[in-house]
């Protein structure tokens, strides 16, 4: 009990920046503490993560949580399938509860056509032993007996893809444990420390600038998600990337009624009620790129008019708040993870609206392309060169509305 | 709100009417190589700043103009016809 009110800090305040680190981690969210927390586990600790803001300003505090590796392809399946089975076990191994509910996880079919794009995930899913299946509208009443299934609206439910073991997390928990995590090892968290360029000679990067100094970097990790445009733009590489905003919203608290996910492409919207009680809602990014988070009225219009189609009991719950983030997409809505065409400067981008899935595969697996220089198999396929051969690995199907 | 942006043809219109087409890109001058057009086709200079771009009036006249906007703030500068846009200035297309 003592232990509650005692103050303790989660990690440890950085009054200097030491003028040279091996790894200099390029943003506080949840992909840049990650990586700094793996690299602890290979036994890489001499680690700076410089954060502009606060940890977890940025996408990590703001996204909706929602975790799942039911994607469409082989290469996608199996890279998130590997970041859910590492959520399980994350709880326990940082000593801090995450709240991850796997609480299934529904993305609903309104047409003939849908419901034939969903089997054949369904199919890439089962293929890599992921559990994946596509359900009829009656075992969908007797999942959420409390949706609305009847066949008189704008778009009737055909069925739906159930994926079992998505659920959702507690996202803050999350960054703040990999902080202590990274911070326990001896890497440095740097809030308020806002890069502002980059010293590159030939095809290495040598030190970044930032608001407090010089620092120089043995490797330079960009995790910055919405903004990794403009920090590769200081390195001098370019990135297929356009910045989006992406808005959510939540209800005030109301008794318990949803205990899974809910997805509708075809709705521009999607569910799931928090453990506090608040249904967490959100929609598409906006189709223009912008760094402004702001909130539209349309956007809360739209959302609320598809929520009630869906529980007509929101009907008189109130909305307690709605925020947007910004977002990192990529043309065929995978991410960018590895080398660029420099020699120490690797990148964690192109996250879009799906990126939180992935904090801890991503973590491990640039920890590990840190540590021995080799391209993990698992990201091989995602490597910013794909775009220049043209050798895309297209979610559109499965990321566009599905965060 | 969102923002206004004005139509050349139609006048002010919430951004809800129109399509965005993406930034203003340079094509590439004479015969790309398969990696010069695959750097033409996909990158992109996604600046926090002023962006020259397209729109499309998709729920008016189904033109197509030019604007620019600052994507920090979504203020738009001005928005004309292709052919009537101030020359590009600072443009960074290369
Ligand atoms: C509304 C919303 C809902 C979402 N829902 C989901 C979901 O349900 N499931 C899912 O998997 N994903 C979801 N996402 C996407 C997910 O949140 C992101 O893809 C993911 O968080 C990105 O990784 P990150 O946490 O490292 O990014 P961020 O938290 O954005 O971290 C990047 C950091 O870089 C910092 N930075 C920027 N510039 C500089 C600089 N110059 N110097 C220093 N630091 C800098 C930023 O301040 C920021 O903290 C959602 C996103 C949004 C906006
Ligand atoms: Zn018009």
């Amino acid at each position: 009990m003592r232990d509650l009110l005692r103050r303790r800090r989660m990690w440890r305040r950085r009054p200097e920046l030491k003028p040279r680190y091996d790894v200099v981690i390029l943003g506080g969210g949840s992909h840049g503490l990650a990586t700094a927390y793996y690299l602890r586990r290979l036994g890489i600790t001499d680690v700076a993560v410089l954060e502009k803001s606060y940890i977890g300003s940025g996408a990590a505090g703001r996204n909706t949580t929602i975790l799942r590796s039911n994607y469409k392809t082989p290469e996608g399946a199996r890279f998130y399938d590997a970041s859910v089975k590492l959520y399980e076990g994350l709880g326990a191994e940082l000593g801090y509860n995450l709240l991850f509910s796997q609480c299934g996880h529904l993305t609903l079919a309104h047409s003939d056509r849908a419901m034939f794009v969903m089997a054949n995930r369904a199919e890439v899913n089962r293929l890599q032993g992921i559990d994946s299946r596509l359900i009829g509208p009656d075992e969908i009443r007797e999942l959420v007996p409390t949706m609305y299934v009847g066949p008189d609206t704008t778009y009737p439910i055909h069925g739906a893809l159930y994926h079992p073991p998505g659920g959702i997390i507690r996202h803050d928990a999350v960054v703040w444990a990999f902080a202590r995590g990274a911070d326990e090892g001896g890497a440095e968290i740097h809030p308020y420390t806002e890069v502002t360029g980059m010293e590159r000679e030939g095809d290495r990067i040598v030190a970044v600038q930032t608001n407090r100094g010089r620092v120089a970097a043995g490797v330079v990790v960009n995790c910055t998600a919405g903004w990794s445009t403009l920090l590769c733009d200081m390195a001098g590489v370019r990135l297929p990337i356009t910045t989006h905003v992406l808005q959510a919203c939540v209800t005030e608290p109301v008794k318990p009624f949803l205990d899974v996910v809910i997805v509708s492409s075809q709705m521009h919207v999607y569910l799931s009620q928090s453990d506090r009680g608040e249904f967490v809602m959100g929609s598409e990014i906006e189709p223009w790129t912008t760094y402004r988070t702001r909130n539209t009225l349309n956007f809360l219009q739209d959302l609320a008019r598809h929520a009630l189609e869906l529980f007509p009991q929101l009907e008189h719950a109130r909305l307690l708040r709605a925020w947007a983030g910004l977002c990192d997409l990529t043309p065929d809505y995978s991410p960018i993870l590895g080398r660029t065409e420099l020699e120490n400067f690797h990148v964690s981008a192109g996250w879009g609206t799906y990126g939180f899935k992935a904090a801890p595969i991503v973590g491990r697996t640039m920890a590990e392309l840190v540590a021995t220089g080799c391209t993990p198999d698992l990201i091989a396929p995602f490597s910013l060169e794909r775009f220049y051969e043209d050798r895309l690995v297209s979610e559109l199907a499965a990321a566009a509305v599905s965060h | 709100m969102s923002f206004l942006l004005t139509c050349p043809n139609c006048g002010p219109r919430e951004v809800t009417d129109f399509a965005f087409g993406g930034e203003v890109t340079a094509r590439p001058a004479g015969r790309p190589d398969r990696r010069e057009l695959n750097a033409y086709v996909y990158f992109r200079d996604n600046v926090a700043g002023v962006q020259r771009e397209w729109w499309l009036h998709r729920s008016g006249c189904r033109q197509w103009f030019l604007a620019e906007r600052d994507t920090r703030t979504n203020a738009v500068a001005w928005t004309a016809r292709p052919e009537e846009a101030p020359a590009a200035g600072g443009d960074r297309a290369a």
